[in-house]
């Protein structure tokens, strides 16, 4: 059986509420206007009731399947460890918003309080 | 020159008879774009100078008395989510609107090695996400079958310019059926390859376990002649296969006698158009007459299926998409005084709406005490999933039933009701999941005059057995229709 971990998310699976959106906009790094945090609140729902479907399925002893390739003769995600050529700086920074002498510039990391 | 319907070997007949010269095609290709386009909407970006200045020097080449190339003077079209050296790639999203790609993707250094002409770029749902094509950040694309109905998705764009003969071929991508969902609507032809058979390097990554670069053509032996440009090991891409590619157009040899044929009753149950259902039992049998033997088979683990894909592909997706956060490239949000309210300001701003749910969707089935219930379990049913093939290839060679349960449905029919339009994958998001190729083929229209898409699906790197079934059908009962444009 799955055992499900206490976490910030109430320990129950539906209906997913504002306030778990919320959280999940945070964790994410997006900031919802309260309309889309309304909208997603209930197609999230709607869409979780939906996946819950799995759990009808017995996968006691089931391997999860990890990745997806399936060539017996490829050596994946190994390599000899060696240095290529890279961008060079001036191409790595021509599509950067906003690029100074060589770097990203990005405003202040450090927040008060 | 006619470019109507135009394939690779009809203009490379062309070429060689010194009836139409590679510039002259090119030439006709871009007056049609810019006479169709403005209505459909199938490109983002036209490549035309650089086009018409690469055509002259393949032309020039040819009157040297260069050999043609595998693709040499094929316009081809590119889905917008590929990376194209110095052409912009925006993934049709306000995030990467400026964004110019400092190289190419493998599949397309590949291609314009072998002669290709890159035409443009196509539009699609914002990075790749959707079945319409409606979720692009740059406008819808119309069927070209019907302007009030939309071309699938998510490579709308690319089958829109085949099925209109905006280019000869285009590539699209796949992750849940976004090349052959298109191929259905458009009346065209589409190939999912096998995991690991095309490279990955410079797809712009949606569902890394899952994605895969594919052809849209016309014929089935356009996507045999791409395929076996674009395929293969590639550094660049460390899933890629070192599998070796063969000669699939030798592959095409029209015979299928005694080929087994799996009919999948899970694929012909409820939510299958009833028109759709009749059209492609009646090409069934068609594969019958032709010497292919049908059998049963079963997938009973189906219907799990787009619960399964849209855990899997969301988590990848939420995971993949945290690179755009205004630092390196793309959009930014102006205005800012914090590094994190820049990233949000800047990804709200940047992303629409299925995009955002996506990455919802991902983050909450990946975050802690979810993780175990959604994603994990997830991979198990995928597991399941990958077995129900392997069980059903025993008993047959290919496994055969609709692209979809339905015709092209209507622009706005289901933008309101995500769940509804995730649907509309039911019975291409099973090959992703297993890593199989399968192919999607005309093979009717309804009474409204809309193409019906047959899907085939191989074994793991069996491309060639997939092509030949899919073109032995197409040479005894050839799809001559075109759209009425």
């Amino acid at each position: 059986m799955i055992e499900r971990r206490k976490s910030w998310l109430e320990d129950r699976r539906m209906p997913i509420t504002k306030r778990e959106v919320e959280k999940i906009a945070e964790l994410a790094h997006l900031e919802l206007t309260e309309e889309e945090k309304e909208q997603f609140t209930v197609q999230l729902a709607a869409i979780i009731a939906y996946v819950e479907k799995l759990n009808e399925l017995d996968t006691t002893d089931v391997p999860p399947m990890a990745h997806a390739g399936r060539d017996e003769r490829a050596d994946y995600a190994q390599r000899d460890d060696v240095v290529g050529e890279g961008l060079g700086s001036e191409l790595a920074l021509a599509n950067a918003p906003d690029p100074a002498r060589g770097y990203f510039r990005v405003p202040k990391v450090i927040e008060e309080g | 020159m006619e470019i109507i319907g135009l394939t690779i070997d009809r203009l490379h007949e062309a070429l060689r008879a010194g009836a139409t010269s590679v510039t002259e095609v090119c030439q006709r290709t871009l007056e049609r774009i810019e006479a169709l386009d403005p209505q459909l909407g199938a490109f983002l970006t036209v490549n035309r100078d650089e086009a018409l200045r690469r055509a002259e020097e393949l032309d020039r080449d040819l009157a040297r008395g260069e050999p043609l190339r595998p693709l040499t003077g094929v316009p081809v079209a590119i889905k917008d989510n590929i990376c194209t050296k110095g052409l912009r790639t925006t993934c049709a999203s306000k995030i990467l609107h400026n964004f110019i790609p400092p190289y190419n993707a493998t599949a397309v250094e590949r291609l314009l090695e072998a002669g290709a002409i890159l035409i443009g770029k196509t539009n699609c749902d914002e990075f790749a996400m959707g079945s319409s094509n409606e979720n692009s950040a740059f406008g819808i694309v119309r069927n070209p079958w019907d302007a009030e109905r939309v071309p699938g998705g998510s490579s709308g764009g690319s089958g829109a310019a085949v099925a209109a003969d905006l280019c000869v071929v285009a590539l699209g991508s796949d992750t849940g059926g976004s090349v052959r969902l298109p191929a259905a609507f458009c009346g065209v032809v589409g190939l999912k390859p096998t995991y690991g058979r095309v490279s990955r390097y410079g797809l712009v990554a949606y569902g890394s376990s899952l994605d895969q670069i594919g052809p849209i053509t016309k014929t089935v032996a356009d996507a045999a002649r791409v395929l076996r440009v674009i395929a293969g090991r590639d550094p660049r891409d460390s899933t890629s296969s070192n599998h070796p590619v063969p000669d699939y157009l030798a592959a095409l040899d029209g015979e299928i006698k005694g080929v087994r044929l799996g009919v999948p009753r899970e694929y012909f149950g409820p939510g299958l158009d009833e028109e759709v259902r009749a059209v492609v039992w009646q090409a069934i049998h068609r594969f019958a007459d032709l010497g292919a033997e049908i059998v049963d088979v079963r997938l009973p683990h189906t219907e799990y299926a787009i619960a399964c894909y849209y855990i899997i592909a969301t988590a990848e997706a939420s995971s993949n998409l945290a690179r755009y956060d205004g630092v390196r490239y793309g959009y930014r949000a102006q205005g800012a005084t914090t590094l994190r309210e820049m990233y949000r300001r800047t990804r709200n701003e940047g992303f629409g709406a299925e995009v955002k749910r996506r990455i919802m969707l991902g983050t909450y089935v990946l975050s802690a005490g979810y993780y175990d219930a959604y994603y994990l379990k997830a991979l198990k049913v995928r597991t399941l999933i990958e077995r129900d093939f392997r069980e059903a290839f025993a008993r047959c060679d290919l496994i055969v039933g609709p692209t979809s349960p339905t015709v092209a449905f209507r622009l706005g029919e289901k933008t309101e009701d995500p769940l509804a339009m995730y649907l509309s994958d039911i019975y291409t998001i099973m090959a992703n999941l297993a890593g199989i190729p399968a192919i999607s083929i005309p093979v009717g229209l309804s009474r409204e005059g809309l193409p019906i898409g047959l899907q085939l699906h191989a074994r793991h790197f069996e491309e060639a057995t997939l092509l030949r079934a899919a073109h032995a059908y197409e040479r005894a009962f050839p799809f001559s229709h075109k759209p009425p444009l």
